[in-house]
């Protein structure tokens, strides 16, 4: 669209504006972004459960609740990464950044260097590149599509075990209690993944600040209109 | 040939009632969640079988169960079954010693080749064919051998069905469990630490009946016995949905009888049948008498961390690793920072 022809023509430190989170991308990821928080906190209480609850036992249903939470945001999560690769096919080419890394280009490589020093204060300016830097795309892939599909598989591994053997979930995703060895690994593992989410969250959210402080580039508004605007250089 | 009775006519020896016979066989059809219709089938099955040979052999093991077998064994039905199989060599009931004990299994491989039921309680050291000898055979010399003719295998316990308490972490002895060995025959995982002896004599039951392996799960256990977790069938699951959770052994919910789950309880990740047979001819299960499942019919269960830690508890030893990550990251920071400052430093002095 505008923003690939923008490219060819625009030199990167002129450039004003392109657009690059299409509006499926936007929904995905405050949906994701949303499901990923409603996971993790019922995730960690069930794993370490509250103290006790006074009262008749009837009143209560806290665990109940809790598990169903789970498992409805659990849906949302998974369906909304298949919606998202979908997109990924038909969408724009930054909607294809999330899926790929295109390790196999020399100036990829170079960038991450540069990027690297930026992000480590070693270098002033942030390295002119179109898109995601190749730091941010490698974590974006390790952290959501191959972290992302990891708790998809084990945490559905895990729901057939409620759902039961010869369950959907199970026929899909028994193979994972095999892989990982046997119930306790899986639950372990599913457990692990969450903490990883949260240091991707606390990472992501920081840079995202600082690329909206540091570099010419917006950053968060850029997820909430789609647009990656551009301030002038002084 | 000598005139072999049948399963029924033994039973009949023995004082059983047809009453007695018949209530054994709905009780085992119910417990493998057969129809109603399937009881006279099995009564017939068990009826006119005749005596099928069966070889048990003990390697390292605790002979816990055995105990757990004869535990059962008093004068019930079930007992008189396990009586009625040929059992013809048992390290520890059999009466023979020596070369008898071990012409005993010869001459029960050599007559019922391709038909008797090798059944094996221990795991097989691999390290040192020394380490566990029988009559002066290594154990995997006398299982190899001894199941080259069976119709089947059995891996009774823990340690015969995943390695148990020899092949937990460092194991010492290279200790692996049947199934590691013997590929080219069905081999039917009953593990336990010990096994339920109704869920034993089920299977052997369940064998007789059909003269087919039964259904298996994905770590070969039967699905009649293993299909659920502790924590589906347990009697406390409601508590646990309620979050009403004892803390420690001595508090209040320890007390009302609520869920074990944070002291420990294995029951969600664990397939057994203690929550609906239980032990002991059906008195109790560990869940029942306030002690939280230590998930002994699971794959590895001795290297799953503290029995009392709660179940996602990871077990990754000690945090010397994750210590050492952190040291070297914030050693990594502060070498970029001092670098950073160096260059800035130098832009300042330029301008």
């Amino acid at each position: 669209m505008q923003g690939s022809a923008a490219n060819s023509v625009v030199r990167p430190e002129d450039r004003q504006a392109v657009y690059v989170f299409e509006a499926p991308v936007r929904v995905w990821h405050w949906i994701h972004a949303l499901s990923i928080v409603v996971l993790a906190v019922t995730g960690y209480l069930i794993a370490n459960p509250l103290p006790a609850i006074g009262g008749e036992a009837s009143e209560h249903f806290m665990m109940g609740n809790l598990r169903m939470i789970h498992f409805i945001a659990s849906y949302v999560f998974g369906i909304g990464f298949a919606v998202r690769i979908y997109w990924g096919i038909v969408g724009n080419s930054h909607s294809r950044e999330l899926f790929y890394l295109p390790v196999w280009r020399g100036d990829w490589w170079r960038n991450f260097w540069e990027e690297l020093k930026f992000y480590f204060f070693m270098r002033q300016d942030a390295p002119p590149i179109s898109g995601h830097n190749p730091i941010a795309q490698t974590a974006f892939w390790l952290f959501n599509v191959l972290l992302t599909l990891f708790m998809i598989v084990t945490g559905f591994a895990l729901y057939g075990e409620g759902l039961g053997l010869g369950s959907w979930a199970d026929t899909w995703f028994g193979w994972v209690f095999l892989w990982l060895g046997d119930a306790q690994n899986v639950r372990m593992w599913h457990l692990l993944g969450m903490w990883l989410f949260i240091v991707f969250a606390i990472l992501h959210i920081y840079m995202a600040i600082r690329a909206d402080i540091m570099t010419r580039q917006s950053s968060v508004s850029a997820i909430i209109s789609g647009w990656r605007t551009y301030r002038k250089v002084k | 040939m000598n005139y072999t009775p049948t399963v029924g006519q033994i039973l009949q020896a023995k004082g059983v009632s047809r009453r007695g016979f018949l209530k054994y066989c709905a009780t085992t059809a119910s417990l493998l969640a057969l129809p109603p219709s399937m009881i006279p089938r099995i009564a017939e099955a068990i009826e006119n079988a005749r005596r099928p040979s069966v070889i048990w052999l003990s390697f390292q093991e605790c002979t816990g169960c055995t105990e757990s077998l004869t535990r059962s064994s008093s004068p019930t039905v079930e007992g008189l079954i396990f009586d009625a199989i040929s059992l013809d060599y048992h390290h520890t009931l059999q009466a023979a010693s020596g070369d008898q004990a071990e012409a005993a299994r010869h001459a029960a491989m050599e007559e019922n080749d391709g038909n008797y039921l090798v059944l094996v309680d221990g795991s097989i050291p691999m390290g040192n064919p020394g380490f566990s000898t029988i009559a002066g055979i290594s154990n995997y010399d006398m299982l190899m051998e001894t199941v080259a003719g069976a119709a089947a295998v059995v891996a009774i316990g823990s340690c015969a069905a995943f390695g148990g308490i020899p092949g937990a972490n460092p194991n010492p002895t290279g200790a692996v469990s049947v199934k590691d060995l013997v590929t080219d025959k069905p081999v039917i995982n009953v593990p336990g630490c010990p096994p339920i002896p109704m869920v034993i004599t089920g299977v052997l039951a369940q064998f007789l009946t059909f003269g087919a392996i039964p259904d298996l799960d994905k770590h070969g256990r039967p699905l009649a016995f293993f299909g659920n977790t502790i924590h589906d069938r347990c009697y406390r699951r409601p508590f646990y949905e309620q979050g009403k959770f004892a803390d420690t052994f001595d508090d209040e919910g320890a007390k009302a009888g609520w869920c074990l789950y944070k002291l420990g309880c294995k029951g969600p990740t664990t397939y057994n049948a203690c929550a609906t047979v239980k032990w002991n001819s059906g008195t109790s299960f560990p869940i029942e008498s306030g002690h939280p499942c230590l998930g002994c019919s699971e794959p590895r269960f001795w290297d799953k961390g503290g029995f009392y830690q709660p179940l996602s508890t990871g077990h990754f030893g000690s945090g010397a690793k994750l210590a050492g990550a952190a040291v070297a990251g914030a050693a990594l920071g502060v070498a970029a920072a001092a670098a950073g400052r160096r260059r800035q430093a130098k832009f300042t002095r330029e301008a």
